[in-house]
């Protein structure tokens, strides 16, 4: 590679339009969101300075119980991806006519725009009419029809699978690509050695999956803690807010409300969680990076 | 090389109980990953009466396409809302190539000082969702006077489909020999004449891969900024022109179920005749990470 000045300036001034756009789009509003979260910043036309007020205001019960089921709920959707997406890998992986047509069927739920996906999972948990409601009173597993976003605990896990069904078309096509990059020479050896599909799956394939296992779980967690078209479509947060995650929380204070501030002050709460998601998932990544190279 | 295709083969060959396990668990996948467009499918066809009948039937009974047909009337914005949505997603990926062209070949040839930090950066905004950033959004796109038209729903959409595109496409350029550059440089080419009229043409089928990834992740993507910074019907897009029918008491819900149908092939169309070029150019993004 050639390196002298004139070549510098060009490659910055490739970057520079991409740069200049990010920075207005997304830096400018991330500084600005700091800013209002010190203010009182509403409809109305005066703005004042209200110090860590917002701060104080948000610091109660309510808000560590949002964080708290942000967390869980988090938590659990992003395990459900990594277990079904695993599973859907290994059987798309496998060597039998038609998994060609399989793949291409996985990947709908990614594709499709996101909110008409969620039309018709608020469809199937319908009570009265829906696939799942029905299925179960047909095969007599429940009595009467279950609304499923009706209560706090099955919308919760009502929001939770669908947005693992988003979710796990991308973690399986993932997981396939890695385990079609393990070297075939390890299953024939261990073959030869006698080791069973399940040996050669606990042994080989699980093991060399783990470095897309994590960052795939880690690029997971990122995307599903900000996830929020679901759970507003589904539930608008409710029924009285067991839905609720900082994003709607911060979506209904902010747009809601209209109270800016306050919203900002929750919005930077949120973005210090990413931060340090994010901080996480760099050194993970570089660190197994590392560990290939050795 | 020949024994090894043997025992590859050997490996491969399932016993019988294996093969039904195999299936039955795809199947079971599949159901999951297709249930909801089953289930969309299979009430557009049902009359309205049969779908508040009890008990629950799973096929229609009486089907008929005829919600197809009338969900025209009931959703008038209908052709209108799909238009827009084609129109917010074409123009955001033309000002995402636009953006991310350049700055791909600059990350995937030139290593400066500060390089890497932008590069990070750029990869850090798709930890932000829209949905944290709204209320600046907002008040940004008040100022330039842009609520309530497309450009509200394109220009905020478009940082966040960047960094993706960024990645996938320098992953494509890198693997362009550096030898073309050289040589290029040995017959007096500009750096710029080089990136235009070498470069360019070898990467044109990455830059469609990034193109096809970028204008689905627009298509997909719209719902926050839209619901938010646009409350004009005529500028509406699919997902939101429809989601305002859902809010409402009487929900026609088998031509609403239609339409939804009707919103969804444009996407299914293209998986099915470009999924190869997809499955290859997404993984190739992920995996180099």
């Amino acid at each position: 590679m050639i390196r002298n000045r004139q070549n510098m300036i060009f490659a910055w001034l490739l970057l520079a339009p991409a740069i200049a756009y990010v920075a207005v789009i997304v830096a400018w509003p991330l500084v600005e969101t700091v800013r209002l979260s010190f203010t009182d910043a509403s409809l109305k036309k005066v703005t004042n300075y209200v110090g860590w007020k917002n701060y104080a205001r948000i610091y109660n019960d309510t808000f560590f119980e949002v964080i708290v089921r942000t967390f869980t709920w988090t938590f659990f959707s992003v395990l459900l991806k990594m277990v079904i997406g695993t599973f859907g890998a290994v059987l798309l992986n496998a060597a039998v006519p038609g998994r060609h047509l399989f793949r291409i069927l996985t990947m709908p739920p990614w594709i499709v725009p996101m909110a008409i996906g969620i039309f018709m999972w608020g469809w199937m948990y319908n009570g009265q009419f829906g696939m799942i409601s029905g299925l179960l009173q047909r095969f007599g597993l429940v009595d009467g029809p279950v609304a499923f976003l009706a209560y706090g605990n099955s919308a919760y896990w009502a929001t939770i699978v669908t947005d693992v069904w988003i979710g796990v078309p991308m973690v399986t096509i993932y997981f396939l690509a890695a385990i079609q990059s393990i070297p075939k020479d390890l299953y024939e050896a261990a073959w030869t050695d006698g080791a069973s599909r399940w040996t050669r799956f606990r042994r080989i394939t699980l093991p060399l999956m783990m470095p897309a296992i994590i960052t795939m779980s880690m690029l997971s967690l990122i995307a599903t803690f900000n996830s929020f078209d679901i759970i507003w479509i589904l539930t608008r947060g409710g029924p009285s807010g067991e839905t609720t995650t900082m994003i709607i929380d911060t979506y209904q204070t902010a747009i809601g409300s209209k109270k800016y501030g306050e919203g900002a002050a929750r919005a930077v709460v949120i973005c210090i969680f990413l931060s340090l998601f994010s901080l996480a998932y760099f050194r993970v990544t570089r660190r197994l990076a590392a560990t290939e190279k050795a | 090389m020949a024994r090894s295709d043997d025992s590859r083969a050997m490996i491969d060959r399932y016993r019988w109980w294996e093969v039904v396990l195999i299936y039955l668990g795809i199947a079971a996948f599949l159901f999951f990953l297709l249930a909801p467009f089953l289930e969309g499918f299979l009430v557009s066809l049902k009359p309205l009466a049969q779908l508040f009948s009890s008990p629950y039937r799973f096929w229609p009974e009486n089907g008929s396409f005829s919600a197809y047909v009338t969900m025209w009337q009931s959703v008038p914005g209908f052709a209108r809302y799909i238009f827009n949505s084609f129109l917010i997603s074409t123009v955001a990926t033309v000002i995402v190539l636009i953006l991310v062209v350049p700055a791909a070949y600059a990350f995937a040839r030139f290593d400066y000082r500060g390089m890497g930090l932008v590069l990070g950066a750029f990869l850090a905004v798709s930890m932000f969702s829209g949905a944290v950033l709204l209320i600046p959004l907002f008040r940004l796109m008040r100022t330039l006077g842009l609520l309530n038209t497309y450009f509200a729903m394109i220009v905020p959409g478009v940082a966040f489909l960047i960094p993706s595109a960024i990645w996938l496409l320098r992953t494509y350029m890198m693997r362009i020999p550096v030898e073309l550059n050289e040589a290029a440089y040995m017959d007096g080419a500009s750096q710029f004449y080089t990136f235009r009229r070498v470069i360019l043409p070898i990467a044109r089928p990455g830059i469609i891969v990034v193109a096809i990834t970028t204008f689905i992740g627009a298509y997909a993507q719209q719902f926050v900024f839209a619901l938010s910074f646009n409350s004009k019907t005529e500028y509406m897009p699919l997902p939101v022109g429809l989601f305002a029918y859902f809010g409402k008491q009487e929900v026609i819900w088998n031509e609403l179920m239609a339409a939804s149908f009707v919103g969804i092939t444009p996407a299914l169309i293209i998986i099915f005749f470009l999924q190869r070029y997809l499955v290859g150019g997404l993984t190739a993004g992920a995996v180099k990470q």
